[in-house]
């Protein structure tokens, strides 16, 4: 084990070569003397200068604990354009400039009026010398001859196998951080007969209040119920169920095969939740039925089975079959065929 | 520190006393600290602006420390909706999270609780910033080399955790910035292969979002990781400490000494008063500029996201990478392997970070050079690996272009999609001309500093001759600058060596040895060497054997073309 045993390596020297220096090393270029050090005059200017900084960070700090009790909570400074609170502000500003003072006078000190001739320090090599390597050495068998650790076997490999199996639990005691994902990112609240709502007044909606071109964020009916149960619920099945409800000119769709008569006069409802890594999509454009998420930029054309036109996406926007109930409302024909948002390894 | 302070505090004047004072001499005589005091109270520190990056990454993660133990004691890690009912009218009566609303409450109703978050909010953006920085220091003046390879994989390690607790950070507030980046973390962890579910049903303790991770991710953040990074912080300066600093050459800086000023008392005051500089400049953006404004945003639901959202700069460019990437997706057995996810967020950026960490190694390896080095290099000199750096930046900076690619397209007007489809050719043909360019540069620079060393400078005096010729005098430089300017090694690539030893026995993996002379001959290809002591005469001579700064002498000029050396 010892270094002295092992062969010495070819490559030793390679990468650079050390030659003699064309150029002799003259040494430390002679030192440099500072204003400071030549006039005692400058050196009192700077002595008053970092004391100056000082005694006003002493005082910044006092007025930053006046400013704490004197000035409102709410108060706003105005600056033109800028607002800001006046309590943050002036905290901010007197403790700033303290504490900058406080290194700016450190600093000054140190340039100015300490002694700056440089200093020559050796180096040492980062190794051990050789005699204490032997005595290490010497050690570690001395150390493992006595507890017989390499020659009885059988308590060596007892012992490695007991501390492996050791991290098992480690793992094992982690299982209860979350439940299996089973089918649950299969399915969303929307239902056979569930009414689409706007998402902001709750309210059920007829294909006669949507335009050609305009664009609805909806939910399922059966969602704001859900936030008086349980709030975290409520926000888990609204990340699955948002969708958007769009009319397009009926002559300019072009519905996938099997999905003819999942609108209503032109009136198409997606899913909201990209097929890329789940963010909502929000930007429509009118004139191209494009519809962008604003996350990645993926692109997709709703006349068209949404289908990715652009970006990273790789699926199509599930779609939500519509029907239209007794009253004349949105209804789900059926749920999502098919999971929504981003993929996933077990889903086919 | 703190120790050796008091001893230092209590050793004024030249005049040592044998026996310490007696607060000292009871710690001494408990813990031995004028032995550690000795060695490190006069320990001597080279001087350079580049030296003190990695202070200001030192000092934002205790400003960080400071204000991070502020908010926590208004703070409440908690989903749990409530009805806010707080000064902030705008968004009073609406249902969110406790986190989202004691978040608001140390924004409006604690005083001096804005600053402290916005403090610590550009402490952040400081710290992983300034180690970026650091990082690249170090770098381009090879200070990683041996024997400082660990260091730099312990700076590495606290550069890749200062990135996921500034992320976990600006997801606690449980805003709808906040949620909509934690969405897309989710998503892509969904989207890891075989793993993928159960990984985000544990991390978020089911369904996104659940009402877990604010919890579980607040621990993780003041406790598990701040924790980590204080270990490997120590383990750095330590290092720092035993290694002692590196330095650049010069006249009286050698491989085997240190040139500088002593930590007590210069560098106390300066890296002490450096503290307070930086704790000052970001208490001043604390008050004056606005950060991460969350009350605008409101509480995070899941149905919503605003345009133009963008995480912190340094998430950017993993950003930049899953939005350059084109949809791939495979369907085969029954599964599904979103390669539009895999390959910009599981493949790429942990390839390209492996690649820095060990970044020292490979050089190692290359170049066969096995010697200590405590003198840096400069840039120019080494110019394959700054024509690398150089590429990483391109390749970086690109990706964190396109983190943006959306508002790139809204300020300046252009197609979205060019601008994406410009970045999707350009991560890979930008590198590779940042490589080539810098290189060239590079290596233009070292002729011009050997011409410097072998001509002089020019004098910008011209002098016809007798037969009309018209020349430059060139003043040689002096002797220190001329020192400097040769102190670089003479890099000499790794050789394969013969087939067989003396006994014919074959050498051992002699393909492996081909290829890592093809490498290294290329790393070290085009460089050029410094002169000799016979060239630096040999020029010398050419143009004057006599005073060289009389400026009357024709002997001195030089023509200016055609340089005949």
């Amino acid at each position: 084990m010892s270094e002295k045993n092992l062969p010495v390596k070819a490559d030793e020297h390679h990468g650079a070569v050390e030659v003699a220096e064309p150029i002799a090393d003259p040494g430390l270029e002679p030192h440099e003397y500072r204003i400071t050090d030549l006039d005692p005059k400058a050196a009192d200017r700077a002595e008053r200068q970092v004391a100056t900084m000082f005694t006003l960070a002493g005082l910044l700090a006092l007025g930053s604990c006046v400013a704490y009790f004197a000035i409102p909570r709410d108060a706003i400074l105005q600056f033109g354009p800028l607002t800001g609170n006046a309590n943050n502000l002036t905290l901010g500003v007197t403790l700033g400039l303290s504490l900058f003072l406080i290194g700016a006078g450190a600093i000054q000190w140190a340039k100015q009026l300490m002694v700056d001739t440089e200093v020559i320090e050796l180096r040492h090599d980062a190794n051990s010398t050789p005699e204490q390597k032997a005595d290490i050495m010497a050690g570690f068998s001395e150390g493992v001859a006595e507890s017989g650790f390499s020659r009885r076997k059988l308590i060596r490999r007892s012992l490695i196998g007991a501390m492996g199996l050791l991290g098992l639990p480690a793992v094992v005691l982690l299982r209860d951080l979350g439940p299996l994902p089973g089918r649950s990112l299969y399915n969303t609240i929307w239902a056979k007969g569930i009414r689409v709502v706007n998402d902001v007044t709750d309210r059920p909606i007829k294909p006669s209040d949507l335009q050609v071109g305009q664009l609805v964020n909806a939910q399922p009916a059966n969602l704001t119920p859900l936030q008086e149960e349980s709030a975290v619920e409520y926000q888990n099945a609204k990340a699955k169920a948002a969708v958007i409800v769009v009319r397009i000119e009926p002559n300019k769709i072009q519905a996938p095969a099997g999905r003819e008569n999942w609108g209503i006069d032109g009136i198409l409802c997606y899913s909201k939740i990209c097929t890329h890594v789940g963010c909502p999509i929000s930007l429509y454009e009118q004139t191209t039925h494009h519809v962008l998420c604003p996350c990645h930029q993926s692109t997709f054309d709703l006349a068209d089975g949404a289908k990715v036109v652009f970006g990273p996406a790789a699926r199509p926007l599930p779609q939500l079959p519509l029907a239209v109930d007794a009253e004349g409302y949105l209804i789900a024909q059926a749920p999502f065929d098919e999971p929504v948002g981003a993929s996933f390894w077990e889903r086919g | 520190m703190s120790d050796t302070k008091t001893v230092a505090s209590q050793k004024e004047g030249p005049a040592a006393t044998a026996e310490f004072p007696p607060p000292v001499k009871w710690l001494d005589d408990r813990l031995g600290i004028g032995k550690l005091g000795k060695k490190n109270l006069r320990k001597v520190f080279p001087d350079h602006w580049s030296f003190m990056l990695g202070e200001i990454a030192l000092y934002s993660f205790i400003i960080l420390i400071l204000t991070g133990i502020f908010l926590t004691l208004w703070f409440r890690p908690s989903m749990a909706e409530v009805e806010y009912q707080g000064s902030y009218s705008l968004l009073k009566g609406l249902h969110m999270s406790e986190a989202y609303a004691s978040t608001l409450d140390i924004s409006f109703d604690v005083r001096g609780g804005l600053l402290m978050r916005q403090i610590h909010h550009w402490a952040a953006v400081l710290f992983i910033a300034a180690m970026m920085v650091h990082l690249l220091r170090i770098f381009f003046t090879g200070a990683f080399r041996k024997p400082r390879e660990l260091n730099w994989v312990i700076g590495f390690g606290m550069l890749f955790l200062g990135i996921i607790e500034g992320f976990l950070g600006y997801g606690l507030p449980d805003d709808l910035l906040s949620g909509t980046g934690l969405r897309i973390t989710q998503g892509m962890i969904q989207a890891s292969p075989i793993v993928g579910s159960y990984m985000t049903f544990f991390i978020f303790g089911g369904e996104f979002p659940g009402d877990d991770f604010v919890s579980r991710f607040f621990t993780v953040h003041v406790l598990l990781i701040p924790g980590l990074i204080l270990a490997l912080v120590t383990a750095h300066l330590f290092l720092v400490v035993y290694h002692k600093h590196t330095q650049f050459a010069g006249p009286g800086r050698t491989e085997k000494n240190v040139v500088g000023y002593p930590l007590m008392p210069v560098y106390m005051a300066k890296a002490g008063g450096f503290f307070f500089v930086v704790f000052g400049i970001t208490a001043l953006m604390g008050a004056l500029l606005q950060i991460n404004p969350v009350w605008l945003y409101g509480p995070y639901n899941p149905a919503e996201v605003t345009a133009g959202s963008q995480p912190d700069w340094y998430m950017g460019w993993l950003e930049g990478s899953v939005r350059l990437m084109p949809g791939f997706e495979s369907h085969f057995w029954g599964v599904t392997l979103s390669w539009n996810l895999l390959i910009p967020a599981l493949i790429i950026p942990p390839a390209f970070v492996t690649l820095v960490a060990l970044y020292p190694f490979i050089e190692g390896w290359i170049t066969g050079d096995k010697r200590e080095h405590h003198l840096l290099d400069r840039p120019r000199n080494v110019p394959t690996r700054t024509g690398i750096g150089a590429a990483f930046i391109t390749f970086y900076g690109l990706l964190w272009i396109a983190g943006g690619n959306d508002l790139v397209a809204t300020h300046f007007g252009v197609s979205l999609n060019n601008v994406t489809w410009v970045l999707r050719f350009g991560v890979f043909i930008g590198p590779v001309l940042a490589f080539w360019l810098t290189r060239r540069i590079a290596i233009s620079l070292q002729r011009a500093d050997q011409e410097r060393l072998l001509h002089g400078l020019e004098s910008g005096i011209i002098v016809r001759s007798p037969e009309g010729k018209y020349s430059e005098r060139h003043t040689p430089i002096g002797e220190h600058e001329a020192y400097t300017l040769t102190t670089h090694d003479r890099l000499v690539p790794y050789e394969v060596g013969p087939e067989t030893d003396t006994n014919g026995v074959r050498a051992p993996l002699r393909a492996l040895n081909k290829v890592r002379a093809k490498l290294s001959a290329f790393y070290y290809a085009d460089a050029v060497q410094k002169p000799t002591a016979a060239e630096i005469e040999d020029a010398h001579s050419h143009g004057h054997e006599d005073d060289v700064h009389e400026l009357t002498e024709t002997e001195a000029f030089r023509e200016v073309t055609p340089d005949k050396h």
